[in-house]
Parts: structure tokens; C-alpha cells; sequence
């Protein structure tokens, strides 16, 4: 195993004593995760309070790797909660949270987390979690490294604006070879603390909101294209930061702009799908840089995550947007050129500009890309535009296999330089809406909710199969139904047609009535549930219909399920221990064991002869590992 | 003797769980739990039942209280005490329940009040049952201590 690996080789215990904080409201959870986690041999501290999470996070920098969070917290939203971690610890996070609707998981991503849970939370995957620390470390350093390299060209580029040709960038190229070897000396000897993740003895600047309200005045003062750290750091006038400080921060910010100009692309994006096109639309792009920068902490989380492949789509996306078209006459062809030329790299006139934001294979794309600031400007002089264009998300995903991060930066100056203020929620919305199209990289959390919900909809599934098998032993349960038929008479109803045969004879007069809004497959299930465990489990209803002189249903399951217990269930054994075939739902009714307990073990043994471990009509609840629907 | 009670013993644990096994009461979760628990954790299922019970009868009491008032239903703070319930649930492997969970979660995101009403009342319903087959489980896992302890001086 990959940790077992490491331990050897570096003879570093990590992951082993990675230390976690472990932040959730509800205490059952909190008691598991907390075990679970010591189980992986991490160092756990709990709480339940994200506010005394922040707390403790705040008094030592040092004195955690991880976090994990719930999301819904009563004192503190776990997302904010997210932000003001990456932003002022620069932690990794990972969301946990029992609700796995895809929107929450991607505002969970957008806002940085590094990875997004679903309860109940397994220990497979809780043993992979250092991935993220570690991860975080190395690009950390690496971001360092680009960051500086590239602020100093940065400024040459601004007196080369307007031309971005072949000379200037050589220049620059050489610029950068020189400082990288200069910074990776300087680098070389925080070389080894950086390359232990576990003991970070370099000093993290902690970005309180006042430094980033100064640096972000710096910043603009500076203007974002000739915004260099050493004149930020100048500005800024604070002791004890670094340029190295300044240049990490400021490239995290320029994928925050970045992120929130995709925002701003994806709501023009809308408007011009919806034929508004309005401008004052497209201007709602992103933040200046003062406001929201609760939202930033989540750049860098999204430099490591799939965004990479982000960026470029938000600028250059914008060719499409009638406004757009309107300004350079840059037609939706242009676009077109754009995805062409990130394959083949060659640039034409019109569009030589836009194109070389695309990376292509080196990294002269920042000179290059400068003029596109100047071009945005007088875009915007023009007709107070503030975008180019946008690319319809359908393209986007062939568009943009971007390279590097420098792209990145590069976009989110512009945007930032050319672009009004906006609501944080416009940004979440809209970068959610992109990211669904790079979600890829997302691991367990995504992948994890998919599975569930197809475990959900395929646990519901398995209901069909049997159902249509039960058809045929109808005759059966009718007959063994009959001791247990309430004498109040079946009750029928607007139910799916695979319900009606065998459970029929069952139903009972309750409160379940038909006026239930019928929402879609899962919902009906659910009601049919409803019935079926009513069915069982009700003595009494409040609401039911009629008298009901039926003999108590739960003596009477426990008698059959006593029965079936007794009938050997099909067992398998895993890792030592028994584990018991969970039926499915459809099997809820103890009278129906017989038939469906053969159903269902011949089901079972043929999984388990073909070795098939995820049929999905019925072996899944047992064979995965994943156990909620 | 004794070791006749102990079979016995362990042939009725393993029966209750085969059949709440069976009847989707409790799912592999469950299992998870069972396995964390060891000799530096010796009470753990015990010790996560019990703060899921408090925790649950807690929430059920919110959850009635929220329907009952008949003005105004809170169908959000509903939702977020059902995401809750869902959760812990789902954390000690209490399957049915967090179904009936998912249910009134959809019926309370319609503001389908009567669905709730009786969603809620079969949540009360399978929590009660849960709670009634779990004491019983652990009753029967004490007595088995029990049983297993009085050996001891035996062999001795």
C-alpha cells in the first residue's frame, strides 16, 4: 500500500500523524469521523462548533494539516467556514456533508474545497485524505516559483504592450530562466522544509482581511497589469512580509479574478442564450478587488483542482455574446479559431491576440497576452462592454487543455481591470455551471454521489425485477397474503404498475392517499415505501379511512422474519466477518420471503459466480462498499 | 451449562441481526461500526447508539413540534433537521430510517404538508422499532459478558 511505501522510503511517518481538525454539529457523526480518523492513525482534534474551529485555527497556524467540515453547520456555514480557512491558513478542507446534491458539491468546489464527502463516510476514503496535503504543499511551492518568474517580465510586458512579438518574448523567456534559477536557489534552502509536509517550519503569513484590504489597495493603486510584488510589498509598507509572501498572495488572487470573470462569462453567457444581452449583464462580472475576497481563499484550492483547464473559457469565451460580436467584429468564427489554434498553435491576424492566451507549449503567453488588456480596454472604452465574448460551455470542454496557471493570472488581471462589481452568488452560480464541465478531477465526492445516486435509483430499480417476477407469484402472495389482508378493503390507487400486482391484495386503508404529488420515479417510490412499510408497520393511523380490525402487522412480521432468519439468508463472508444479504426494499414484506429470498439468492450466487461484483439490479447494496442509497 | 448460554447467546445475536439484516433495517454502516470496536474502544457501537438516540428523539421532537404548528410550517428548518437525521442515520447504518427520511425531505420540499405529517409518523414508527431491536441487541451482548465472565474463574 502507497502509505506503507512512503513510510520507508522517507522514513517521514506521514501520513501517519497527519494532524486533522475535525469540525460537525451532529455528535454521532462527529464520534465516528473522530474514530474513523484515529483508526487511519491520524492525530484528530474535534469540535462542533466552527466558530471554535476557526478559533483554534487562528491561534496556531501550524497546528493542523487538514480539516474536515461538515456543511451545514448551525453557527457558521460550513462554506464560509471553507473560505476563511483557505484564505487565512491556506489548509486544505474537505466538505462532508449527508446531502449530496451535485449543486452543493459544486458550490463546495468552487469556494476550494479540496474534496467533498458524503455521508456516512467511509474509511476507504478517509485513508487517502493526506493525498490533499500533499498535494497542496508541492503546488504551493511550485506556484512560488511561477509567480515570481513571472511578475518580472510582467512589468517589462507593460511597456512591450500592444506589439506582444516574437523579440520581446525571447527577452523574457530569458528573464525567466535567469530568476527561476535565481529563486530556486533561494527556494533550495527552505528546499527541505518544504519537502516535509508534516513539519512545515517556514512561517505562513497568515492574510488577515486588513493585509488583504491593503494589499488589494496596493493592487489597484498599482493597476493589476503592473502590479509586481516588490511594489505591492512597497505599498503595503507591512514588516515581516516577503516578496515571496506578496507573490503567492497575488497569484492567488489572480485566479480568484480569474474564477469570478468565468462567473461573469457564464452569467453573459446566459443572458445571450436568453437574448438579453444586455451589457450591464455582462458587467456583472466579477469584484473589484476589495469586496468578497472571502471567495479568493478558494483559488488556490482550485489552482490544484481541475480548474486549469478552467480559465481561458472565460475571457476568450465571450466571442459569441452579440455585444461581443458587436464591438470587433469578432464573429463566432473567432472562437472556432480559438479552439483550432490551441491544437495547432498557429495564430492569424484578427485573432493573433486572443490566441496566444492559449499556452500552446511555452510560457511567452504572458507578454503576449498583455495586449489583450489593452484591447479590453479600449473594449471597454468602447461601448462599456466589459468581455469579449464567451464560448458557449457546449465548446468549451474541447477548447481549453490549458497548460499552466500563468494563463490563468493573465485572464483574471483583465477581467479584474475591466470589469464592474458583482454579487458573490453570481460568481458561485457561474463558475459552478463551468466547472460541471471539468468536474473530472473530483474524486471520491463526485464519483461517490454519482455512485449513490445510482445506487439510489438502481436500489429502487431492483424493485422492478423482482416486481416483474413477482408478477408471476402472484397467485402465491395473494394466497399467503390472506391471513394478513386487513378486513377494510384493498385500497387502490395511482400507483406504478410494478406495485399493483403482488402488493395490492396488501394494501390497507391509511392516510397514504392519492393526492401525494406524484414527483418523478424516486418520489413514488418513496410513497410506494411509504405504503409498504405503513402497511407493516401501522397499527393505528390518525388518518385512516375506515375501522381497521387487522391483526397487528408487527407481531406478525416478526414471526416471518423470524421465519426467514431462520431460512438462511445467503451470507457472505468478508473479512472474517458474517455479513448478512441486505434485501432490498422490495423484500420489505415478510410473507414474500420465500419466494423472493429464492429470487434472490439465485440472483446472489449468479453474481457471485460470474465474480461480477456491481450488478446493478441487486448485488450492489451488498458487494460495494457504499451502503446508503 | 454456561457454555450452552453462551451459544445461545450468540445464536440470538446473530438471528436479531440476520433479521434486521434482512429486513433493510440496518445496513452495512452497521457493520462498519461493529468492526471499529476493539479492545481501545470496547463500547464503541454502544456509545455511537446511544448519542444517536439522543440526538434523534431530539430532533423527532423538533420535527413535530415544526408540523404541529399549523400557521406557519417551517418546511426550511424542517429540511435542515432532516439532513441532520439523514446523516446520523446513515452513519450507524440505520437504512430504513434515512429513506423515510429521504421521503419527507421530498414531501417537505413540495410543502406538501400531509405527506409530511405522515412521513413524520412513520419516521416516529421506525425509530421506535430501531430503538427497541437495538436495546435488545446490546441486552444480549451484555448478557453474553456476562456469560463469557462467569467462565473465567472456572478455568482458572
Amino acid at each position: 500500500m502507497t502509505v506503507e511505501r512512503i513510510v520507508s522510503e522517507t522514513k517521514d511517518p506521514f501520513p501517519v500523524g497527519m494532524r486533522v481538525l475535525a469540525v460537525d454539529d451532529d455528535p454521532t457523526c462527529l464520534l465516528l469521523l473522530e474514530t474513523l480518523l484515529r483508526r487511519c492513525q491520524y492525530h484528530v482534534t474535534t469540535t462542533s462548533q466552527a466558530i471554535t474551529a476557526l478559533k483554534m485555527l487562528r491561534e496556531n497556524k501550524n497546528m493542523f494539516d487538514l480539516v474536515i467540515s461538515d456543511v451545514h453547520m448551525p453557527d457558521m456555514d460550513g462554506f464560509k467556514l471553507l473560505e476563511l480557512v483557505g484564505l487565512e491558513m491556506d489548509l486544505p478542507v474537505i466538505m462532508l456533508s449527508a446531502n449530496g446534491d451535485t449543486k452543493l458539491v459544486m458550490k463546495g468546489i468552487t469556494h476550494g474545497a479540496c474534496d467533498y464527502l458524503l455521508k456516512p463516510v467511509r474509511i476507504e476514503e478517509l485513508k487517502n485524505i493526506w493525498q490533499h496535503v500533499v498535494r497542496r504543499k508541492k503546488f504551493d511551492r511550485k506556484d512560488r516559483n511561477n509567480s515570481d518568474s513571472k511578475d518580472k517580465p510582467h512589468a517589462d510586458s507593460g511597456e512591450a504592450a500592444g506589439i506582444g512579438k516574437a523579440d520581446n518574448n525571447v527577452k523574457i523567456n530569458k528573464k525567466r530562466k535567469d530568476q527561476n534559477e535565481d529563486e530556486d536557489e533561494d527556494l533550495d534552502e527552505n528546499g527541505h522544509d518544504n519537502d516535509d509536509p508534516s513539519a512545515q517550519k517556514k512561517p505562513r503569513v497568515v492574510w488577515s482581511v486588513e493585509l488583504h484590504r491593503k494589499f488589494v489597495a496596493a493592487v489597484n493603486q498599482l493597476g493589476i497589469e503592473k502590479a509586481v510584488p516588490k511594489k505591492i510589498l512597497e505599498l503595503m509598507n507591512v514588516e515581516k512580509l516577503t516578496r515571496e509572501n506578496v507573490a503567492s498572495h497575488l497569484q492567488k488572487f489572480r485566479l480568484y479574478l480569474k474564477r469570478i470573470s468565468c462567473v461573469a462569462n457564464q452569467q453573459a453567457n446566459m443572458a445571450a442564450a436568453v437574448g438579453t444581452a444586455d451589457s450591464s449583464y455582462l458587467r456583472m462580472g466579477s469584484l473589484n478587488g476589495l469586496g468578497n475576497f472571502h471567495a479568493f481563499a478558494g483559488t488556490d484550492q482550485l489552482h490544484n483542482a481541475a480548474f486549469r483547464s478552467f480559465p481561458p473559457s472565460g475571457v476568450l469565451g465571450r466571442l459569441n455574446t452579440p455585444a461581443g460580436l458587436g464591438i470587433r467584429g469578432l464573429p463566432s468564427p473567432g472562437t472556432i479559431q480559438l479552439g483550432h489554434a490551441q491544437n495547432s498553435g498557429h495564430s492569424s491576424n484578427d485573432q493573433s491576440k486572443l490566441q496566444s492566451l492559449v499556452p500552446g507549449n511555452h510560457n511567452t503567453n504572458i507578454l503576449q497576452g498583455m495586449p489583450m488588456s489593452l484591447e479590453l480596454d479600449q473594449l471597454q472604452n468602447n461601448k462599456g462592454v466589459t468581455h469579449i465574448g464567451e464560448l458557449p460551455t457546449a465548446n468549451s470542454t474541447a477548447v481549453f487543455p490549458v497548460s499552466g496557471s500563468l494563463i490563468d493570472s493573465r485572464i483574471a488581471g483583465f477581467s479584474n481591470n475591466s470589469l464592474g462589481v458583482t454579487s458573490n452568488s453570481l460568481m458561485l452560480e457561474g463558475s459552478s455551471q463551468q466547472a460541471t464541465l471539468h468536474a473530472s478531477n473530483l474524486r471520491d465526492g463526485v464519483s461517490s454521489i454519482g455512485f449513490q445516486n445510482v445506487n439510489t435509483l438502481s436500489d429502487f430499480a431492483s424493485i422492478d425485477p423482482l416486481s416483474s417476477q413477482l408478477r408471476d407469484s402472484k397467485a402465491d402472495l395473494q394466497g399467503q397474503a390472506a391471513p394478513i389482508n386487513c378486513n377494510a378493503g384493498p385500497m387502490i390507487r395511482s400507483v406504478p404498475q410494478e406495485w399493483n400486482a403482488p402488493y395490492q391484495s396488501h394494501l390497507m386503508s391509511c392516510s397514504v392517499n392519492s393526492s401525494i404529488p406524484v414527483n418523478g420515479a424516486m418520489v413514488q417510490l418513496d410513497q410506494c415505501l411509504d405504503r409498504n412499510n405503513s402497511i407493516f408497520h401501522r397499527t393505528m393511523d390518525s388518518d385512516s379511512i375506515g375501522p381497521l380490525n387487522f391483526v397487528d402487522p408487527l407481531s406478525i412480521e416478526h414471526s416471518e422474519g423470524l421465519n426467514s432468519a431462520a431460512m438462511k439468508p445467503p451470507v457472505i463472508e468478508k473479512e472474517g466477518y458474517l455479513m448478512y444479504q441486505p434485501r432490498p426494499h422490495g423484500n420489505h414484506i415478510p410473507d414474500n420471503i420465500g419466494s423472493l429470498e429464492d429470487l434472490a439468492s439465485a440472483m446472489m450466487k449468479q453474481d457471485r459466480d460470474k465474480g461480477n461484483p456491481t450488478n446493478g439490479n441487486f448485488g450492489h447494496n451488498s458487494y460495494s462498499h457504499r451502503t446508503c442509497i | 451449562m454456561l457454555g450452552l448460554a453462551a451459544d445461545r447467546l450468540r445464536a440470538d445475536t446473530n438471528r436479531l441481526l440476520a433479521f434486521l439484516f434482512h429486513q433493510g433495517i440496518l445496513d452495512e454502516q452497521f457493520l462498519q461500526l461493529q468492526q471499529l470496536e476493539d479492545e481501545s474502544s470496547p463500547n464503541f457501537v454502544s456509545e455511537v447508539v446511544n448519542i444517536y438516540f439522543h440526538e434523534s428523539e431530539k430532533l423527532l421532537r423538533n420535527l413535530r413540534s415544526l408540523l404541529m404548528d399549523r400557521e406557519l410550517s417551517d418546511y426550511n428548518k424542517m429540511g435542515i433537521h432532516l439532513n441532520q437525521f439523514m446523516g446520523s442515520s446513515s452513519s450507524i447504518g440505520a437504512k430504513r430510517i434515512r429513506n423515510v427520511c429521504v421521503a419527507f425531505r421530498a414531501a417537505s420540499e413540495q410543502n406538501n404538508r400531509a405527506g409530511c405529517l405522515r412521513a413524520l409518523e412513520l419516521l416516529e414508527h421506525e425509530y421506535c422499532f430501531l430503538k427497541n431491536k437495538l436495546h435488545e441487541l446490546f441486552q444480549i451482548q451484555q448478557q453474553r459478558v456476562l456469560a463469557a465472565g462467569v467462565r473465567y474463574p472456572m478455568q482458572n
